[in-house]
């Protein structure tokens, strides 16, 4: 070891720069905690005064709307998922499989929904679906939300399809079973992490999804995120903590168990 | 490539692509073209600048902030994204590798609304962080804390926010590097800020050149954390658009707005490109 400092010193740096680290990212997640527990909590005090679950109680009773909103969300994200997988899994499989001529270009409108930014089309969206009485519909938040998470899913399963090796399928079609047999029996199972990884995506998106919700679903459409907004903007921090609590689960489990449905060879091969 | 493909199979392709390409046209590409036609269109119907007159007398402090807010965020996330991915690479110690790799990613699909909410009750003037710092002395008392509901505020959750997603992409770029080159330039005596400035960042430009693109142009139409964090003025463009449409139902002056904010979007794709290009090219 060639090293200056003694490897004491050293060691002692990394750790301290990792406690550093894990107050920037668990601080403001305690934060939360606690404020998702606290029945009073006062300036200047460190933590609650008390502690309890008198608002989770409100937040879930009927009044409170928390389990409508969630309900309403997960219907939203289930529809979303459906929609969008059952016009991204042709189409990607197309892109990575077909022969298709302008195929960048096509992958290129596909990018448009991430690359650019999304207001301008939510606001518009909105006055559209007004006129034609979509706006504050289940089915015009759907659509919103499929249009964004359709990107994500047709560039993941083109990617989890081109990972496939193409001479299983060969194999298949040579003992005589027909495209859509050699497409439902070999194609699609060895697709299926791929896909489901898109699934999630699209899942986790549209529960997640704000600004789109905000201007499409008004009055009538509240999920989770608005119910969540609405709290905290009234500056009821214990229901806007709970409700940020339960939309947290989800997205926490998943950063947990992503590297087990998304490969890195797909991941390598998204986009190319 | 030239295996033949009978005309039947070419249309089949097509017609698998077409029904999503038609959602995108339908439920983006059409809105967007929208804008455009709303935002130069007079009450008369005649083609007009006054929109974007009337945007810019209104919001100019706030493009500015917004603009400044945005860059100084993707910059930050790029130093951030470098550091932690860069550890990841090339770091020694493996316990220290293991700890950050499991610690870095927590945000990684925390919405930004949630981000919003967390940081709002963490970096208020009776918030988590200001008690740490007082209670560790580098602030004196509670009387001298400060909120950092502000441009702080917004900054601060954005990279909370987007760094993780940046420094997936580059960890994995970086995962990717041919192992040879980087123990060649260790065997040699380089140190490891060398090696990854000299050997490790060349390699993988392109990836975090994609990271913060997508960063800034997401974070430039991000509405949940400005308007949480710091709804009065000055404050970011989105929180405009959403003003002048959910109270004053102004579209023309909204879409003005959606058009300037687009605009900034492009200039960070023609910075991306630009790269993309070069590299093409070499």
């Amino acid at each position: 070891m060639s090293g200056t400092l003694p490897r004491w010193t050293h060691i002692l740096g990394v750790g301290i720069v990792l406690a550093l680290l894990a107050f920037v990212i668990f601080g403001p997640l305690a934060n939360l905690f606690l404020w998702a527990f606290a029945e009073k909590w006062y300036f200047p005090n460190k933590i609650p005064q008390e502690f309890g679950f008198s608002f989770w109680g409100r937040v879930f009773s009927p009044r409170g709307g928390a389990l409508a909103s969630l309900g309403t969300s997960v219907w939203i994200a289930v529809l979303t998922v459906i929609v969008s997988l059952a016009v991204a899994i042709p189409a990607g499989y197309a892109l990575a499989r077909l022969k298709l001529r302008w195929r960048s270009l096509i992958l290129l409108a596909f990018l448009l929904p991430q690359a650019i930014p999304n207001l301008p089309v939510y606001v518009n969206i909105a006055r559209v679906f007004y006129e034609i009485g979509l706006n504050g519909t289940i089915l015009g938040v759907v659509l919103v939300h499929a249009s964004h998470g359709l990107v994500l899913a047709v560039w993941i399963a083109s990617a989890a399809f081109a990972s496939i090796d193409g001479s299983l399928e060969e194999a298949a079609r040579n003992m005589g079973a027909s495209p859509w047999t050699c497409f439902r029996t070999v194609t699609l199972p060895l697709a299926a992490p791929g896909l489901i990884a898109s699934a999630i995506f699209v899942f986790l998106e549209s529960l997640d999804e704000f600004t789109g919700t905000y201007f499409v679903g008004v009055p009538d459409v509240t999920t989770l995120p608005l119910l969540m907004f609405n709290a905290s903007m009234g500056g009821n921090y214990q229901i806007a903590s709970i409700t940020a609590l339960l939309l947290l689960i989800p997205s926490i489990a998943f950063m947990l168990v992503v590297e087990r449905f998304l490969k890195a060879d797909v991941l390598a091969g998204v986009g190319r | 490539m030239n295996a033949t493909t009978s005309s039947p199979g070419r249309w089949q392709a097509y017609a698998l692509v077409a029904p999503a390409l038609v959602v995108i046209a339908g439920f983006f590409v059409f809105p967007l073209i929208l804008s455009g036609v709303l935002a130069f269109r007079s009450k008369g119907g005649d083609f007009t600048f006054e929109h974007f007159d009337k945007a810019w007398d209104l919001y100019r402090t706030d493009l500015m902030f917004t603009i400044g807010i945005v860059l100084l965020s993707t910059l930050l996330i790029g130093v951030v994204s470098i550091a932690i991915a860069g550890y990841l690479t090339l770091g020694e110690n493996p316990r220290a590798v293991a700890i950050l790799r499991w610690l870095y990613r927590w945000p990684l699909f925390i919405p930004f609304i949630v981000t919003g909410q967390i940081m709002r009750t963490f970096l208020a003037k009776n918030g988590m962080l200001n008690h740490v710092l007082i209670g560790s002395g580098i602030v004196e008392s509670a009387a001298t804390a400060q909120s950092m509901l502000d441009w702080r505020g917004i900054v601060i959750a954005f990279v909370w926010k987007q760094a993780p997603f940046v420094t997936l992409l580059l960890a994995g770029a970086m995962a990717s590097i041919e192992p040879s080159h980087i123990e060649a330039a260790r065997n040699l005596g380089a140190r490891r800020l060398r090696v990854l400035a000299d050997i490790v960042l060349p390699q993988v430009w392109g990836t975090l050149l994609v990271g913060l693109v997508l960063s800034f142009v997401t974070m430039l139409s991000v509405l949940s954390v400005p308007m949480m964090i710091n709804p009065n003025s000055p404050t970011m463009i989105t929180v405009d658009v959403a003003y002048r449409i959910s109270t004053l139902s102004d579209y023309a002056v909204a879409n003005a707005l959606c058009l300037i904010s687009l605009v900034v979007a492009a200039g960070a794709a023609w910075f991306y490109l630009q790269h993309a290009a070069r590299q093409a090219a070499r």
